[in-house]
């Protein structure tokens, strides 16, 4: 059996959740006081999941860097991989939001894309 | 002198939202001046995931927000003038602007609307000892840096001060490389959101440690150590709890101000409270005419409250330009007390105003298990649970134009946290 806690985020009441495993599968969840609580323990702790956000150079833009980020969630262990496919990228103006930057980032099956538009200088 | 309906002042997501609306509503002749090379405002710097989360049920970053706004205001041919700085605006609303193309130029509008957003409160005023040396920077500062200019301030980093533009910035350096040794807060508890806390320093395993605070900075030039300590309830340093951190970079994340020095030189009144302008319903500051929204009015939580309160700034502008309004209507002064620390509006007039109207405010303290009471000189008009209420988290009332119509002779409306 291990335990690990948690702070729900779904809510400022930020529950403190005691979450309890036996392997990979979870035995109990304390501490939550709704259920949003429970579905978030359960989800935290066997398949944590974030929106990985950072910015690439472009050139000829109007700016020099533009807002990125991954169209969909990735596995949070792959947060720095992800950032790491970035370095030395640069685009080139004109970007529209939506655009991909990177296709299947370090094979997540997401793409990054841009979050910004820039128009040509 | 050349003239508009109704100038808007500042081009963050409160000037654009306001145009939007007022021109839905029938102004035509609008114009926003910016002083910033593009629309958006600070949402420009604002590049993580999170925005919009009410209003488009999304979680856009800064930028795709903004970029809906400035789509719509596109879409409607409203006028804008980019690299504009506005200077002073009088009381007759005469309004002085500058920029390189066409040197000093003055407009007059029937209308002002207010929405230069806020500031972050600097260095000075939070009285560190020590010398200046260089790497030491505004949260807000650095996020601008690293985010749009692509400069990385330093390697190693205390920030001081757990507001969101802290923890956001606690994770965009870590994801660039540098190490964020601790975050300090002089509060026992954060100003920032727990989904913050959570995913820009616990996924991290960056320290937050609350009641704590920095008590000095070495380095001549370049910063080389900060320490911190832990203070007591009276906020004072506790001897013999001093951490010596070695680092590069101080980030200060200790809050933001409204930016009202054109509002003060034209003659609005401030709250010292919200350092931002008091209003009534309609948003209209004590001069006729001038509306205020978003950060300028008081530092909100999230963007999509600054969207809505802007929409209504536009609304109730377009309805004073088209209509004028009755000079003299009978106001309502809203008071808060118990832990309420202001509201806006502050006044109410129950003839003119809204169907409805949303009243936003910040409690002092943390608070748990307890209740949000208004009331209607002494009668108790709603009372509703909150199972906690922070000071970084913008709380709300709704009061209802036929609710106040039966209390004619009401002298005043009372908001405070009760006990549950
Ligand atoms: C550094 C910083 C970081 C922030 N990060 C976040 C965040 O991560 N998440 C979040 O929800 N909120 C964040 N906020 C809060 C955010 O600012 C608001 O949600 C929102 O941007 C407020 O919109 P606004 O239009 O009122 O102000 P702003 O976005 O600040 O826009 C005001 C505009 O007015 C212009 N202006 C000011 N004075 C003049 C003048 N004299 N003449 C012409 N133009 C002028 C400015 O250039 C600016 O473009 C942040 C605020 C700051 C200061
Ligand atoms: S468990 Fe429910 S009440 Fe507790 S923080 Fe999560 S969402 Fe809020």
């Amino acid at each position: 059996m291990e335990i690990r806690e948690l702070t729900c985020i779904n809510c400022p009441l930020g529950c403190q959740l005691k979450v309890t495993m036996e392997g990979k599968e979870v035995v109990s969840v304390e501490g939550n006081t709704c259920r949003r609580g429970d579905t978030y323990a359960r989800k935290e702790v066997t398949n944590p999941t974030r929106i990985v956000t950072s910015t690439v150079k472009v050139s000829g833009g109007k700016v020099p860097m533009i807002n990125v980020k991954t169209q969909n969630d990735v596995p949070k262990d792959k947060i720095f991989e992800c950032v790491r496919a970035l370095k030395g990228v640069t685009i080139q103006a004109p970007v529209r939001i939506g655009d991909v930057v990177v296709a299947n980032v370090a094979g997540t099956g997401v793409n990054i894309v841009a979050a910004g538009n820039v128009d040509a200088a | 002198m050349e003239s508009y309906d109704l100038i808007i002042i500042g081009g963050g997501p409160a000037g654009l939202a306001a145009a939007v609306a007022a021109r839905d509503n029938g102004i035509e002749s609008i114009l926003i001046l910016e002083r910033d090379k593009d629309l958006g405002g600070i949402l420009n710097q604002c590049i993580h995931n999170g925005f919009g989360l009410h209003t488009f049920k999304e979680e856009l970053t800064g930028p795709e927000y903004a970029a809906r706004f400035i789509a719509q205001v596109k879409e409607r041919g409203i006028e804008y003038k980019l690299n504009t700085m506005v200077m002073d605006i009088s009381s007759d609303k005469v309004v002085t602007a500058m920029n390189r193309q066409e040197g000093m130029i003055m407009l007059q509008a029937k209308a002002v609307i207010l929405a230069m957003g806020c500031r972050e409160r600097s260095r000075g005023a939070l009285n560190i000892p020590g010398y200046r040396p260089a790497g030491i920077y505004s949260a807000g500062t650095a996020q601008r840096l690293v985010n749009m200019e692509g400069f990385m301030p330093g390697r190693e980093v205390v920030i001081l001060g757990s507001g969101d533009i802290g923890l956001i910035m606690a994770r965009r350096m870590t994801l660039e490389g540098a190490k964020v040794k601790v975050v300090a807060e002089l509060m026992p508890y954060s100003g920032g959101l727990k989904r913050n806390i959570v995913q820009c320093l616990d996924d991290f395993g960056i320290p937050l440690k609350l009641s704590h605070t920095v008590i000095d900075i070495e380095g001549k030039n370049r910063v080389e150590a900060v320490t911190i300590a832990e203070v007591g309830p009276d906020r004072k340093p506790i001897p013999g709890t001093e951490e010596r951190y070695t680092c590069d970079t101080l980030l200060l994340s200790c809050g933001l101000i409204p930016e009202n020095e054109l509002s003060r030189s034209a003659g609005v009144e401030i709250s010292p409270i919200t350092s931002g302008p008091v209003v009534n319903d309609s948003l209209e500051t004590n001069i006729q005419g001038v509306f205020a929204c978003g950060n300028v009015l008081h530092v909100h939580d999230l963007v999509d409250y600054v969207s809505q309160e802007a929409s209504a700034a536009g609304r109730n502008a377009a309805d004073y330009i088209l209509h004028g309004h009755g000079e003299n209507a009978k106001q309502v002064e809203i008071l808060p007390q118990g832990g309420v620390r202001y509201t806006v509006p502050k006044y109410v007039r129950p003839e003119e105003m809204e169907d409805s109207l949303t009243v936003r405010f910040r409690v002092g303290d943390v608070y748990k298990n307890c209740a949000i009471a208004t009331y209607f000189d002494d009668q108790l008009i709603s009372r509703r649970k909150r199972p906690v209420m922070a000071p970084g988290e913008m709380e709300q009332v709704v009061l209802q134009k036929a609710k106040l119509a039966e209390y004619p002779d009401m002298k005043h409306i009372t908001i405070k946290i009760e006990e549950a």
